[in-house]
């Protein structure tokens, strides 16, 4: 079987809803963080594929390098949030991080 | 001796008792007994310059003269010397105050310090174990001064206010002992009973004052008759209060100045304090119950004389008359003391108020003076035997026994032999026995009574009716009340050990006997028209229009031609009162006579037992013992129904008046209330529905705010997959 | 400039006060205890010492008097007259406001600033109770102070009217923070009561002041409205078709009654007096003798001055009405003092108060006379009871102090406990029951030889006073002295002996007593020390008056 489109958005769907499902279940800020970046990649994936075999005419892969290196940055603030979480609350449990609401 | 050095004189001795008063209010404590002595000697000065005024005056022939000097007005004539000087001045309105030396004056200036000056003395032994030693002086000195200013007036002003300083002054004295209810009580039923008098007083002087622009006697009563104020009253230009005529006017304000004498000389039906006042201490009821306060009221009518009309002198007579009646039959059942001798000297006061209203006014103010020698006499001798009682029970530790009951005394006469003479002189007097001073003055006012029934026939002749029955009355009770406290056995322990009583006490009782003797005021013992006194006190000329004078006591032209060039010498009440001098006499002996008789028989001999008639007369003699029941009459209506209405002001004042003005507050309150709560419910209610509906809906929406990053995320998700279904 | 020697005596006299009050203020107040109660005694010190001045201020007016000026409806015959314009301001819709700083004396006045000047002094030695904030208490008698004098003294109807306010708002507070147990209530209504007043009056004020115009001075031909008080005493100066323009007028005569009333609050007239007992029951010592002794005698000034001059043909149409009011007082006062022996706690002070009513009855009668000695009795009355009833107050202030407690049932035989303050209690119950000898009597019987030629009824009527005046003054004397001494008071008010060194009145309470006392002999016999003042003015007064009212008699 030859290895098309479909399956690579399947991944990705795949990808996307395991994110979307730990973002939205997980109650510690680091495995929602990891959920982001689950999305993040089933993102890149679509990039990916579509410039591979779609004609879409868009150069997914320059959007997949910056997605990567903003993944990597935003990766990189939302930890250093966390660790401050931490600092503050002695723990990363986001159900109990509602400041927001203020 | 001049006017003005006799007018200098009355002043010193006016102002000389305030000295006195002055002197031991302030300094009294420190002087300790020394008061009673600087005061004693106040007192006699003071007596010795009246002396000097009563033989200058009385004695002394005076000049017309009328002059200004220092602003004050010296008018001197043979009758008075007076002077005026003006005292407040508004435009027209002018209060003058001045004294005045007449007759009459004169002669009570002697009274009223030769009393008070022995009450002076006697004091000192009677209140010299008192705390307020002192203040006793100091009030004595405050009371003779005001009764000396009202001795000295010469006008209404003067008179009134005077008038009330004796009432202050009679009301300290009396209620000296404060400690017991009963005095302070005495005092204060004293001044107010005498406010109700004075009141009447006050309005009367209002009255005259109101028409005639001046409270001067002399004035008054020039103006009073003259033709040209009963002109301008026929034409309008005077205006008479109440929009009376001018008869009645005069009836009225004489009746109410009287009403003054009412009061202060305790006529019916004002007599009830007098009894009462017996609470003060026993000199202050000799000085003021029996000589001088109460005799201001018999004084001040003689001084306002002149302008009685016919209607009022009746007025006076009448009310003399009913007071020498009661008073009469209440003295005859007393058991205590001074109660008897209070009793006596309001009928004897009834006596010569009757005299001046039948006009026989110089019989009146007679009796006036010689009732005054022996009643103090009797007072200061019922003090004697008091102070007597008291030294004795003190000596035998006896603090029951009542010191003042005739029932506890009895033959004291062997005990203390010169009170005793000098009580039975003075009864002899009272009682109207020839030789005495009480026989000429009563034997007078008597005479004066059946010419006066004579006159006018009717039922005037209850008039001397009254007068022999209270004569014999009198004679009866005074007898009662001496035989038995100095005759017969002792009744306790208490009198046989009583002992007479120092010099102090004894000597003005000795005055005051001999001055009962008939020798001071006529050399005829049966006859006092033959003495100086009624030469010196005439009757005075009547001030108001003629047709308003009571006919008998006109001076007759037709009879003065008959009399030859004495014009004026006699009026047919005077002819008519020499006439009946002689039945008067033998009546009166007559009825004296039966009255010591009955009262030697009951009470002496015992022929008659005094229980069994007593209890013959059960419900009169209650009736008498208890005063005719006036105090409790006067307690159950006017007193009560001032109280009454008092209290109903009150309640009135606090509930109702007091009630509308909180009505008005709470009725502010609850409108305010009101439109608090519309305020509340409508407006704001508006205004907050507004609002409610807004938080309402924030608070629906807000709950979508959770504030967890997950949400929102699920959110967005949702909302991404929604707009997905919408759009494509 | 002002008349005397160029020195502006009545403003001096007047605002006095004030400045004592500033610098009272600067005083500071103290931090530890001691010192505390030692700047207590600059406070009380220097209140003394400013009534005090006020007090020679007032003698050197007496003293200067020219006693052949009548004053009233005249300008040119005030005394240490004072006039500046203080306020003229043009707004284009109501016109212009033209307020004048206008003092002036007369014989009306004087007497009446004499008694200020008294009571305000001796009040202030009976104020040395006063423990709670005393800097407050000071400053709020300085205060009141000057509102009273202010009021004697103004003769421009809305300098009247701003001092007339200025003396409600420090009475409001010295009653309802140093008052007794009721404070609050007493206060408020005493308050409503008299603003009451003053809002009717404002309400004729501001008619008044649109009815009345005068030569404007700056603008020579043209007129002004004013304020002036002398001037509304001339119809000539009556705005032609104005509101009160014509004389007899339906306006005019409600006018009279509205403004009439707002002063009648102030005497106060029944049945417009219930604020009375319940101010003085509950005011302090000091207040109760400063309402009695000066507060009340401004209704009746108000009245002279301003009600019956400037409406005298509305007066007359009420005349009768208004002398028979004064009777009603009288009797009803009596009636309801002696009621207090009947009803509730036999409370002195609120007898006292209702004497109060009493006595000021006889002021109205005398008025309402229109005679020269009713009028000059009236106003000799109104001297009189100030500085009677300021004794009276002062005496319950004293056995008030030391026993806390003022029902006459808890007491008796005080005489002997207290021989001095009987003595002075007794010259002031008598002096109040009008005994001759003293001034009360004097003054009454002025009133009623007055007022009898004009109503002999209602005076004959009135007289019942005396004796109803003479039975519960008696009764209060006897319930408090004579008989025996409770058990409670057995020993000494104060066994530390700190506050009251002996049983009988301290000498502070003498320096307050003392000195009434004496007036009150002195003026007794020699009332022409005070009636020579307004002689020439009453005369004065009835002469305007005349042409309107009813006089009877000679």
């Amino acid at each position: 079987m030859e290895i098309g489109l479909t399956h690579y958005l399947i991944v990705s769907a795949i990808l996307f809803a395991m994110g979307i499902f730990a973002i939205i279940t997980r109650k510690n800020a680091i495995l929602v963080l990891m959920g982001l970046e689950l999305i993040l990649n089933a993102a890149n994936l679509n990039f990916i594929a579509f410039a591979r075999y779609g004609g879409l005419n868009v150069n997914g892969e320059i959007a997949a390098l910056f997605v990567i290196i903003i993944a990597a940055a935003e990766s990189a603030v939302a930890l250093s949030i966390i660790l401050n979480i931490y600092q503050n609350y002695h723990h990363v449990n986001v159900d109990e991080v509602e400041t927001l609401k203020d | 001796m001049s006017a003005e050095n006799i007018l200098i004189i009355s002043i010193v001795i006016l102002l000389l008792p305030l000295v006195s008063f002055i002197i031991n209010i302030f300094w009294g404590k420190k002087l300790g007994k020394l008061s009673s002595y600087i005061a004693s000697t106040i007192l006699g000065i003071d007596l010795i310059l009246a002396i000097l005024i009563f033989v200058n005056k009385v004695f002394g022939e005076y000049q017309v003269s009328s002059f200004i000097k220092n602003g004050i007005n010296i008018i001197t004539n043979n009758e008075i010397i007076q002077a005026k000087i003006n005292w407040l001045n508004i435009g027209n309105f002018n209060l003058n105050l001045g004294i005045g030396i007449d007759n009459l004056a004169s002669i009570m200036l002697i009274v009223v310090t030769l009393i008070s000056f022995l009450v002076h003395i006697f004091s000192m032994i009677y209140m010299h174990d008192d705390k307020r030693f002192s203040r006793f002086y100091a009030y004595l000195g405050i009371f003779t001064f005001s009764m000396l200013g009202i001795v000295l007036a010469n006008n209404l002003l003067n008179m009134y206010i005077f008038w009330e300083l004796v009432g202050l002054s009679s009301y300290l004295l009396i209620g000296f002992w404060y400690e017991k209810d009963s005095a302070a009580n005495a005092g204060k039923k004293a001044f107010l009973v005498n406010r109700v008098g004075d009141t009447g007083f006050f309005i009367g002087i209002l009255m005259l004052f109101s028409v005639f622009g001046t409270l001067m006697f002399d004035d008054l009563f020039a103006t009073i008759g003259s033709a040209e104020t009963i002109t301008a009253i026929a034409n309008g230009s005077i205006h008479l209060p109440f929009g009376l005529d001018y008869q009645t006017y005069l009836t009225i304000a004489g009746i109410l100045i009287f009403c003054g004498a009412i009061g202060k000389s305790a006529q019916f039906p004002l007599h009830v304090w007098l009894p009462d006042a017996m609470e003060g201490p026993t000199p202050v009821s000799a000085l003021i119950h029996a000589a001088t306060m109460v005799a201001a009221g018999v004084y001040m009518t003689a001084k306002i004389f002149p302008m009685l009309t016919a209607d009022a002198l009746n007025f006076i007579a009448i009310i003399g008359t009913i007071t020498a009646f009661i008073a009469a039959t209440i003295a005859v059942t007393q058991t205590d003391f001074k109660k008897v001798l209070a009793y006596s000297t309001v009928s004897q006061l009834g006596y010569m108020v009757m005299g001046l209203g039948i006009g026989a006014f110089s019989a009146g103010f007679f009796h006036l003076v010689t009732h005054a020698w022996f009643k103090a006499a009797l007072f200061l001798g019922s003090g004697s035997v008091i102070h007597a009682m008291h030294v004795a029970m003190h000596n035998a530790h006896d603090h029951h026994t009542d010191p003042q009951n005739i029932f506890n005394m009895g033959g004291l006469r062997k005990n203390m032999k010169i009170t005793y003479i000098t009580f039975l002189i003075a009864t002899i007097a009272i009682s109207g026995v020839p030789l005495t001073s009480g026989f000429l003055s009563k034997d007078s006012i008597l005479a004066g009574s059946l010419a006066f029934a004579d006159l006018t026939g009717g039922l005037a002749w209850l008039v001397p009716i009254v007068g022999f029955g209270v004569a014999g009355l009198t004679a009866f009770y005074m007898f009662r009340l001496t035989i038995l406290a100095f005759h017969g056995k002792p009744k306790t322990s208490i009198a046989k050990e009583t002992k007479e009583n120092s010099f102090k006490i004894v000597m003005p009782l000795v005055v005051l006997a001999i001055l009962s003797i008939w020798i001071f005021y006529s050399p005829n013992p049966i006859d006092a028209n033959s003495g100086w006194f009624m030469d010196k006190v005439k009757v005075p000329t009547s001030a108001v229009p003629i047709e308003y004078q009571r006919p008998s006591m006109i001076y007759e032209v037709a009879l003065n031609h008959t009399l030859g060039e004495q014009a004026h010498s006699a009026t047919e009440f005077e002819e008519s009162m020499h006439h009946f001098h002689l039945p008067a006499m033998i009546l009166s002996l007559l009825i004296a006579g039966a009255g010591i008789t009955l009262a030697f028989l009951i009470y002496q001999f015992k022929i008659f037992n005094a229980d069994n008639i007593e209890k013959q007369f059960k419900p009169l003699h209650t009736f008498s013992l208890n005063k005719w029941y006036f105090d409790e009459l006067y307690d159950k209506t006017a007193i009560a129904f001032t109280m009454f209405v008092a209290k109903i002001m009150s309640y009135f004042d606090d509930k109702v008046i007091d009630g509308i003005v909180n009505g008005f507050a709470y009725v502010t309150r609850g409108v305010s209330k009101i439109t608090g709560i519309f305020d509340n419910v409508v407006v704001d209610g508006a205004v907050n529905l507004v609002a409610n509906v807004t938080g309402g809906l924030g608070a629906i929406t807000r709950k979508l705010q959770t504030g967890k990053v997950q949400a929102y995320v699920a959110l967005a998700f949702v909302g991404i997959i929604a707009l997905i279904f919408i759009f494509i | 400039m002002p008349q005397f020697y160029g020195f502006p005596i009545l403003s001096w006299i007047t605002f006095l006060p004030i400045l004592g009050m500033i610098i009272l203020a600067f005083i500071p107040s103290g931090k530890d205890e001691i010192s505390k109660e030692s700047t207590k005694k600059y406070y009380r010190w220097l209140t003394v010492g400013i009534t005090f001045i006020q007090l020679i201020l007032a003698l050197i007016i007496f003293f200067n008097f020219n006693y052949s000026l009548g004053g009233i409806n005249d300008p040119n015959s005030f005394q240490f007259v004072e006039k500046f314009t203080w306020i003229h301001a043009n707004f284009p819709l109501v016109g212009s406001l033209n307020i004048e700083y206008f003092l002036g004396v007369d014989g009306i006045s004087a007497p009446m600033i004499l008694l200020t000047a008294i009571v305000c002094f001796v009040a202030s030695f009976t104020s040395f109770g006063i423990q709670k904030s005393v800097k407050g208490y000071f400053a709020m008698y300085l205060l009141l102070n000057t509102g009273m004098m202010g009021c004697f003294v103004a003769l421009d109807f809305f300098l009247f009217y701003v001092f007339w306010e200025l003396m409600l708002l420090p009475m409001y507070f010295l009653i309802g923070i140093w008052g007794g147990p009721r404070k609050e209530y007493a206060a408020i209504k005493f308050f409503i009561y008299t603003f009451v007043g003053s809002v009717f009056m404002l309400l004729v004020m501001i008619g008044l002041y649109f009815s009345y115009q005068i030569p404007d001075p700056s603008n020579p031909g043209s007129f002004m409205h004013t304020f002036n008080l002398i001037a509304m005493l001339d119809p000539a100066n009556l705005v032609p078709g104005s509101i009160f323009a014509e004389l007899g007028s339906n306006i005019r005569f409600i006018a009279f009654v509205v403004l009439f009333i707002g002063f009648a609050i102030k005497v106060p007239m029944v049945p417009l007096h219930t604020w009375l007992p319940d101010a003085h029951v509950e005011a302090p010592t000091a207040i109760s003798v400063i309402l009695a002794g000066v507060l009340l005698k401004m209704g009746t000034y108000g009245m002279i001055r301003i009600a019956l001059p400037i409406f005298p043909e509305a007066f007359a149409s009420s005349q009768w009405w208004i002398a028979f009011l004064g009777m009603f007082a009288i009797v009803y006062g009596a009636l309801c003092a002696l009621g207090q022996f009947r009803v509730g706690k036999r409370d002195l002070k609120k007898m006292i108060a209702y004497s109060s009513v009493s006595h000021m009855g006889y002021v109205v009668l005398g008025l309402s006379s229109m005679t020269p000695q009713g009028i000059t009795g009236a106003i000799f009355q109104m001297f009189n009871h100030g500085t009677i009833t300021a004794m009276l107050f002062m005496i319950v202030g004293v056995i008030y102090d030391r026993s806390h407690t003022r029902g006459l049932d808890d007491f008796g035989g005080l005489a002997n406990k207290m021989p001095i303050y009987t003595g002075i209690t007794t010259v002031a119950f008598f002096a109040a029951l009008g005994l001759p000898g003293l001034s009360g009597f004097v003054s009454e019987a002025m009133v009623f030889l007055g007022a009898f030629s004009t109503y002999p009824v209602l005076t004959a009527i009135s007289t019942l006073g005396l004796i109803l005046g003479a039975s519960y003054m008696l009764w209060a004397l006897q319930k408090l002295f004579f008989g025996k001494l409770p058990e409670k008071w057995q020993g000494p008010w104060d066994p530390t002996h700190t506050k009251y060194k002996t049983d009988d009145v301290s000498g502070i309470e003498l320096a307050g007593l003392i000195p009434l006392a004496v007036i009150v002999v002195f003026l007794g016999i020699f009332p022409t020390t005070v009636t020579d003042l307004m002689v020439n003015s009453v005369n004065h007064f009835v002469d305007f008056m005349k042409p309107f009212v009813y006089i009877g008699g000679i």
